[in-house]
């Protein structure tokens, strides 16, 4: 018999007697992060909020509230009627022009969406910043950040954004950066229902507080080209099989995530997808000062290395693996389907 | 008169703005705001050419593979490449995939959700519909999500992940095709198929796709299973609120055509006016900027001398939005117009008066998944697994493309102008630009501008007319692309 679960442990991990509430707001972004997490499975977003005890006060894509409805919500957050748990913002926070915050009014309020997210945020348990654009400023900073878009702590890779680095939420927690364009439905809804547990702390945030659960590994973890990796055959052209790191932009060996352990949409990656990781839970990911599925090198030799790898080693081992090269792995390398499958101990030719 | 401002529209992808004048209880003018502006065809002046396929698709997260597909039609123009037979095919896969679970996210989460409203207690057709659609609640959204969320393997097994894949190639993909893979495409679509016609449809894909007239219509949904389906549910509904009757947008219907067979597409290409078919001529497309937050221009322009410089101090300005229009005047883009474009007798009789309304809008996406879902299983099956799946060729360093496709929620088009290796205009002009338009300098109104004078509130409503949320959301707005 084992030895029985302890209620303590059983609470720990239960919903709270008082629901934990929810709001998700967005601005300067394209809703993806939304809509990647109307795709968790195992289990479905609802799900898995009723698990955790979270109530959505309001969600833009889910919810019945609109217009006038639901800024009675928010004006019952601020006034302290209504308690807020978890703020939720995805998108970027839209400062320009020059400061306004004009390039995004909230609709219906004539008040820069800027404002309402720094109000609300000091009324709030828990923020929470979902995809990269809420964290760092993404996709929408790109190019000379024109619209003056940043993340709620961070602008690019510089600690300070709308809220400033020294932001802590009513809880103690400074901003937590599910980073990713756009997050993995896991990512999200586990964090959150670990919020709504009060079982999420700061040891579980990495340096850019983006939760370790999926940032303490990299995308090249149980990446599916690992055999062309190791011995440096790689692919030359979209569609090809080899390692997208020496030509193709691939930055697997460098970007911080789970996704080829924790796939997508069933079986899904980037890289099972044929294409170069561009790592995109990275800040500044948006702009690498070359083309996304270009390599730039210097004398031959990727100027992005392997996290944590030499260069001096990198380089040893790079040549000596080329030299090894199997001729199976070479052939295939350039090949859209496996031309050559590995010899095996059968007698049948 | 006064003038009423409704915002945030939520369930609509970003955020939305509508303000409306009402004489009593009718509105009579209508003004649509989008109210986020980001900037995408500035960030693109300066890049690689293909670096638009990482942009793009992330100016929206729910029409991610309509925008790379424009992307990649764009470039694959400029190159002047073609596509190998399994390149085309899982192009339209993928997207066929991304449209199909668009409309579904449409109907079971942003639509259906409105007739839930307290003012329409009192309803025959409440009872039933509430239990199923209430918000977050509602029995019909897991379920939904589950099946939704297993139709979309098929795009982890083509396109790596959704959304934002960069899978789409102007040569095809970068995902070849297994036997193994083939096979499970159509095992998910086989048992996705089952999912609509227990749940959606309440009878054969077959038996919906071979409705040709609006009797037809009614007798399939008037018993049995299909009459207590999810669309015969809204079907009852809709009769009964009129919904025929309600949301009358321009006369004008475009549609690009899409999902490219060996010999033209799978909708056709081009334009009906007053219920008159003509050939889609692109050039005659512009974007006037009279009324938006955009610094003047004499003119309105082609895309491919259009110009994107915001001015939030425009005085005549209301909206980031652009106004794009056809030959001058406003067209409806949409799954409609798609059908209405495609010569299909069952939407020329539902488009009263050679326009769009809110029930024809509806029937049209339900009608158009049940039609592309036997589509993918017909493309699934002609893959040729082992084949190529992506050619390949350069760019030269002047080089201009366009890419003309049809998204969930209608005509989706690029335009691409290269010097020197790098993009030296990019303008992108969105469905919703098209459906959510502001008026012109000849003060035409924008589709949903039009679509909305006349909708009433009900005896009891005063804040938000119910009939306000149908129309606007019968568009299946998505405000994300249509400023960008």
């Amino acid at each position: 018999m084992n030895k029985p679960v302890s209620k303590a442990e059983i609470e720990k991990l239960s919903p709270k007697a008082e629901k934990q509430t929810l709001l998700w707001l967005q601005s300067g972004g394209c809703g993806g992060c939304s809509l990647s997490l109307l795709c968790a499975e195992g289990p479905d977003l609802i799900t898995g909020f009723e698990a955790a005890g979270i109530e959505v006060l309001w969600h833009p894509s889910l919810s019945l509230e609109t217009g006038s409805e639901f800024t009675d919500i928010l004006n019952r957050i601020l006034s302290g009627e209504q308690q807020l748990d978890i703020l939720c913002l995805e998108g970027s926070a839209m400062c320009g022009p020059n400061g306004t915050g004009k390039f995004h009014m909230m609709a219906g309020t004539g008040r820069p969406m800027i404002d309402w997210i720094k109000d609300l945020s000091s009324h709030a348990k828990h923020v929470v910043a979902v995809g990269s654009c809420a964290a760092f400023g993404g996709i929408t900073a790109a190019g000379d950040n024109e619209v003056e878009a940043v993340g709620l702590s961070y602008d690019g890779k510089e600690p300070g954004g709308l809220l400033g680095s020294e932001f802590r939420s009513q809880s103690g927690l400074p901003v937590v950066n599910i980073a990713g364009c756009p997050t993995h439905p896991n990512w999200v809804l586990e964090t959150l229902m670990s919020l709504a547990f009060n079982s999420f702390t700061e040891a579980q945030m990495d340096d850019l507080e983006r939760p370790r659960s999926y940032t303490d590994h990299l995308v090249h973890h149980g990446c599916p080209r690992n055999e062309f990796y190791e011995f440096k055959a790689s692919a030359e052209q979209p569609s090809d099989l080899g390692c997208m790191m020496e030509h193709m932009g691939c930055l697997g060996t460098q970007a911080r995530a789970d996704c080829n352990t924790r796939l997508w949409n069933g079986d899904g990656s980037c890289l099972r997808g044929g294409y170069a990781c561009i790592n995109c839970t990275a800040p500044k990911f948006e702009e690498p000062g070359h083309p996304f599925m270009e390599t730039p090198k210097i004398a031959g030799i990727p100027i992005g290395l392997p996290t944590d790898m030499p260069k001096a080693w990198f380089v040893a081992l790079a040549s000596l693996s080329k030299a090894a090269t199997p001729d199976r792995l070479r052939e295939n390398a350039t090949a859209d389907h496996i031309k050559v499958p590995p010899s095996g101990g059968g007698k049948k030719k | 008169m006064s003038r009423k401002i409704i915002g945030p529209f939520n369930r609509v992808e970003g955020d939305l703005e509508v303000q409306l004048e009402f004489n009593d209880d009718t509105v009579t003018d209508a003004w649509v705001v989008s109210p986020l502006y980001r900037g995408f065809e500035r960030i693109l002046v300066g890049k690689a050419p293909e670096d638009a396929l990482v942009y793009t698709p992330r100016i929206c997260g729910i029409c991610s593979v309509a925008q790379s597909v424009a992307a990649a039609k764009a470039l694959q123009m400029a190159k002047g490449l073609t596509m190998p037979h399994n390149g085309r095919l899982s192009h339209n896969l993928v997207l066929a995939a991304e449209n199909i679970a668009d409309h579904l996210t449409h109907f079971y989460l942003f639509f259906m959700p409105d007739f839930c409203r307290d003012t329409y207690q009192t309803e025959d057709w409440f009872k039933e519909v509430h239990p199923r659609f209430k918000s977050v609640q509602g029995t019909s959204a897991k379920e939904m999500l589950k099946a939704r969320a297993e139709f979309m393997h098929l795009l982890g097994i083509l396109a790596g992940k959704w959304p934002h894949s960069l899978a789409l190639q102007p040569g095809g993909t970068t995902r070849t095709i297994g036997q193994q893979d083939q096979i499970r495409c159509i095992g998910i679509l086989a048992g996705f198929r089952q999912y609509l016609e227990n749940t959606l449809f309440g009878c054969s894909l077959e038996e919906l796709t071979s409705v040709t007239s609006k009797p037809e219509l009614v007798d399939l949904f008037s018993q049995g299973r299909p009459a207590n389906s999810d669309m015969g549910l809204f079907l009852k509904a809709s009769s009964q609120l009129e919904l025929i009757k309600q949301g009358q947008g321009p006369d004008l219907f475009l549609s690009y055509g899409v999902y490219d067979e060996e010999d033209g597409t799978l909708y056709k290409q081009g334009t009906v006016e007053a219920g008159d078919y003509a050939a889609l001529s692109q050039e005659a497309i512009a974007e006037d900027v009279s009324h938006s937050w955009m610094a003047e221009q004499s003119e309105a322009l082609h895309p491919f001398e259009g110009a994107t410089v915001p001015d939030a101090e425009q005085s005549d300005g209301y909206s980031w939005c652009k106004a794009p229009r056809l030959n001058k005047k406003p067209a409806e883009v949409g799954a409609l117009a798609r059908h209405v474009v495609d010569g299909h007798p069952l939407f020329q009789e539902l488009a009263i008066g050679n326009q769009g309304n809110v029930e024809a809008r509806i029937v049209a996406r339900l009608m158009e998944i049940a039609e592309v879902v036997i589509a993918m299983e017909g493309w699934a099956r002609q893959l040729h697994p082992g084949e190529p799946i992506c050619n390949h060729a350069s760019m030269d360093d002047t080089a201009e493309g366009f890419g003309l496709m049809e998204a969930a929620r209608g005509s989706l088009g690029h335009w691409i102008k290269v010097k020197n290796g790098r993009i030296l205009n990019y303008q992108i002009i969105a469905p919703t630009t098209w459906n959510f338009s502001p008026r012109d300098k000849d003060g035409a109104k924008g589709p949903l501008e039009m679509a909305l004078i006349g909708a009433a509130c009900r005896a009891d409503e005063k804040e938000q007319p119910a009939m306000v949320q149908h129309i606007v959301r019968s568009f299946d707005p998505c405000m994300v692309c249509t400023v960008h």
